[in-house]
């Protein structure tokens, strides 16, 4: 599993570069990572972060996937395109330090 | 356990502003199961940030029909890869047509998915549409039921022929269902 290093902060990775150990992630790490894929988080932005590493926590270890984070966490679909442009599901767990969404819906 | 000097950042190749991938599919069936491989794919396709036109006739277009897209219908009738719900036993033939197998089908079919969090048809629409996905009704389908824009579901652009989908989907990737 290789190791990177975003901003000071060491990681586990995947071979893409998705974080691989929930706890080695904090809000300081996840605004590095959002500016390292060019993501502007702003408080709504936060607010589905923080939803997506909970639900995770709370599903057994399943990233949400857009849908989801849409019906189980409130946050309208047209949002959070707005907010992660063109790939929300895949940005939103890049950034909160979770695997991609393996659902397909 | 590799290290590496250099950050590994997934690349999310999405900065082909006007170059993207475009992907355009055919709706044509009203059955409840062939409602949902359009519908998947897309959203999939939408996901991804890949441009999307769902393009709906025939029978596809139960889909997009206010009265009828809440009720479609799966019937295990000519359906010989319906099976019982344990095993591999098939479903006769014989008994596919009998009265109540279409209800306990489609009941059946509707509860699988939604066990998988996938919504309803409607919801699923709601959710293409929301993620910008654009929604076309085909005007020979169209005047064939004597259906206008307000008879169809309110996330559809508008009602084209044929000439006018083959100009939307210039350079598009193409599926039919």
């Amino acid at each position: 599993m290789p190791v990177t290093t975003i901003e000071g902060h060491e990681i586990h990775v995947d071979d893409e570069g998705f974080m691989t150990v929930y706890d080695e992630w904090d809000e300081t790490l996840g605004a590095a990572l959002a500016g390292a894929i060019g993501v502007e988080m702003s408080d709504d932005a936060w607010n589905a972060i923080r939803f997506m590493r909970k639900d995770f926590k709370e599903q057994d270890d399943v990233t949400p996937t857009l849908r989801r984070v849409s019906t189980a966490g409130g946050f309208e679909t047209k949002k959070l395109f707005e907010l992660f442009p063109k790939k929300p599901a895949k940005k939103m767990a890049y950034i909160a330090g979770l695997p991609k969404p393996k659902g397909c819906v | 356990m590799t290290s590496t000097s250099e950050a590994i950042i997934p690349k999310f190749d999405d900065d082909d502003e006007g170059g993207g991938r475009k992907l355009a599919i055919i709706c044509s069936k009203g059955n409840l199961d062939m409602a949902y491989p359009g519908l998947i794919l897309g959203n999939a396709a939408l996901g991804e940030g890949v441009e999307l036109h769902l393009f709906f006739t025939f029978w596809g277009f139960d889909m997009i029909i206010k009265s009828r897209m809440n009720d479609l219908k799966f019937s295990p009738s000519g359906n010989t890869a319906m099976h019982m719900p344990i095993g591999d036993v098939r479903i006769p033939q014989a008994l596919a047509p009998m009265p109540g197998m279409q209800p306990m089908a489609t009941h059946m079919l509707k509860k699988q998915i939604a066990d998988l969090g996938v919504p309803e048809v409607p919801d699923f629409l709601e959710h293409i549409v929301a993620s910008g996905g654009h929604l076309w009704a085909c005007r020979m389908s169209a005047d064939m039921n004597h259906v206008t824009m307000d008879d169809l579901y309110e996330g559809v652009e508008g009602i084209i022929n044929a000439s006018d989908f083959i100009e939307i989907t210039e350079g598009a990737q193409l599926l039919f269902i």
